[in-house]
């Protein structure tokens, strides 16, 4: 009995490992808002055509792909959230900072707008008007680039995290897309980047009430791992996709994306 | 109730279409379980038995922590071994996190104790019987084990696809190790929580559906296989 389970699963086991070829391979830490944007689905089989190396992503949030980039578990990640890169520079674990792009975030809510917040001039005004009427908010709570932005916005408006108690400030602690499933569940108010929100298959009664002020623009950063504290990493094979980012090639492809007829991201690219 | 209706037909048209991303991500779910089971059966079915026949002091404790640890947190398991694997642990040399062999890992250590565990239960029950008969037979240590086991291998089956039960739809650890990298470590379980995050709903359920069916479908040919359950055994 058991020797016939064996040779099914020898049988198995050697179909899933002849599937892989490339010759090739690095690990790039992103945030979810990159990849649920459909833009690493542009820019990776480029990537595999013309440097013939095979980007592997770890989806994850920004604090962890510090963290994982910190332990020299990947070679490289792709990430928005400035002070934490430079601290993830400063303490030696990046090689260096490089801007890529930016896109932004954007304010989504309930179709009937309890807050008022579609007529709000600044991203202040939206936020303070959401407070006021004690509107129920999804925030990310997980220590992630956006998160981090969330609380800054918060913190420009003026709204403690005192002011932000649990009666209608929501922490889910997840990632975007679950948070939106919240928002939605809740009919609540909630930050999201515009790619990720476009992407979303599960809007309900949600709709994009607010966007367009320079404070909501976010910027995307690439940052090898320090191949001289971490001499495992695939340094060249990161400064390679890093080259790759910054040239023209792909400044055609990230201007050019456009998902539901909109441009996502804006090309910046400036080595540090 | 809708959206359950366009799960069950997503879960139909991936099948239908033999969708390739489906097969690879069903095949590297069985790959990675039925690795787990099996090793955690080469270790928690030996254990089981030699913690039923051999007598110690603290064997009572040592039942008890064994059925506590059934209850291991995946996802705590899965913090542990990501340590354990990380570049900055101390099996970080060998460059295994974020592969199929640290997801793996982290299976083995969630199944080991339940296996263990339900392999004793039984074992148990069959040593009671045959305790002095293989006394009287004058039967080493080694060859009682191995008699029990040889007799009790239809609980032990239950006991190895319980544990296959758990592995297969486990998320929380292989996410952590495994990093749910496209073609290269994601599973359906991961898959699911990636549809669902992206709120493609119908999508994750369907895959959800497809999990169900890999898994009464393993069931079914491992008793098909090993013919338990026919019309003329008991």
């Amino acid at each position: 009995m058991s020797g016939m389970i064996r040779v099914v699963l020898a049988a198995l086991v050697a179909a899933v490992v002849a599937g892989t070829a490339l010759a090739e391979t690095m690990k790039l830490a992103v945030t979810t808002s990159f990849e649920n944007s459909g833009l690493a689905g542009v820019l990776l089989p480029e990537i595999a055509a013309d440097l013939g190396i095979e980007v592997q992503l770890l989806v994850v949030g920004t604090g962890q792909a510090i963290r994982l980039g910190a332990a020299g578990d990947v070679d490289a990640i792709l990430v928005h959230a400035r002070a934490a890169e430079e601290d993830f520079v400063a303490s030696g674990d990046g090689a260096h900072r490089t801007e890529i792009m930016y896109n932004d975030f954007v304010l989504i809510g309930p179709g009937d707008d309890p807050a008022g917040i579609a007529g709000a001039g600044t991203a202040d005004a939206a936020l303070t008007a959401i407070a006021a009427s004690r509107a129920p908010f999804a925030s990310r709570g997980d220590d992630s680039g956006t998160h981090k932005k969330e609380l800054a916005l918060w913190e420009a408006a003026g709204i403690g995290p005192e002011a932000r108690d649990v009666g209608w400030y929501k922490e889910t602690g997840s990632g975007m897309g679950a948070t939106l499933n919240t928002a939605a569940g809740l009919g609540a108010y909630v930050m999201s980047d515009r790619a990720s929100w476009l992407n979303f298959g599960n809007k309900g009664d949600l709709v994009l009430l607010f966007a367009g002020d320079p404070a909501l623009f976010n910027q995307y950063a690439y940052l090898p791992v320090n191949p001289a504290k971490h001499p495992h990493v695939k340094a060249e094979a990161a400064t390679a996709v890093e080259d790759w980012l910054i040239s023209d090639r792909a400044r055609a492809l990230i201007d050019g994306y456009r998902l539901g007829g909109e441009q996502l991201f804006t090309f910046n690219a400036a080595r540090e | 109730m809708n959206e359950i209706w366009q799960g069950l037909i997503e879960a139909g048209r991936l099948i239908a279409t033999l969708d390739a991303d489906l097969i690879e991500i069903s095949l590297r779910s069985l790959q990675v379980t039925v690795t787990a089971v099996l090793i955690a059966s080469a270790i928690g079915i030996p254990f089981g038995a030699w913690l039923a026949v051999k007598r110690f002091r603290h064997r009572r404790a040592a039942i008890a922590l064994l059925n506590a640890l059934m209850g291991l947190p995946p996802v705590a398991v899965g913090l542990f071994v990501y340590m354990l694997l990380s570049r900055s642990g101390p099996f970080g040399v060998f460059g295994l996190l974020f592969t199929p062999a640290a997801m793996i890992v982290a299976q083995v250590f969630i199944l080991t104790p339940l296996v263990a565990s339900l392999a004793h239960q039984s074992m148990r029950e069959l040593w009671a019987d045959y305790h002095d008969l293989l006394i009287s037979l004058g039967a080493t240590r080694r060859q009682r084990i191995a008699a029990i086991v040889r007799d009790g291998r239809r609980a032990l089956l239950t006991a190895a696809l319980a544990g296959f039960g758990r592995g297969i739809g486990e998320v929380g650890a292989i996410m952590i190790v495994g990093g749910n990298i496209d073609h290269a470590t994601r599973v359906l379980t991961t898959a699911i929580a990636l549809e669902t995050g992206k709120g493609n709903f119908a999508l994750a359920l369907g895959l959800g559906f497809v999990l169900i069916g890999l898994a009464i479908s393993v069931n079914w040919l491992v008793h098909t296989l090993s013919r338990t359950e026919g019309g003329a055994r008991w």
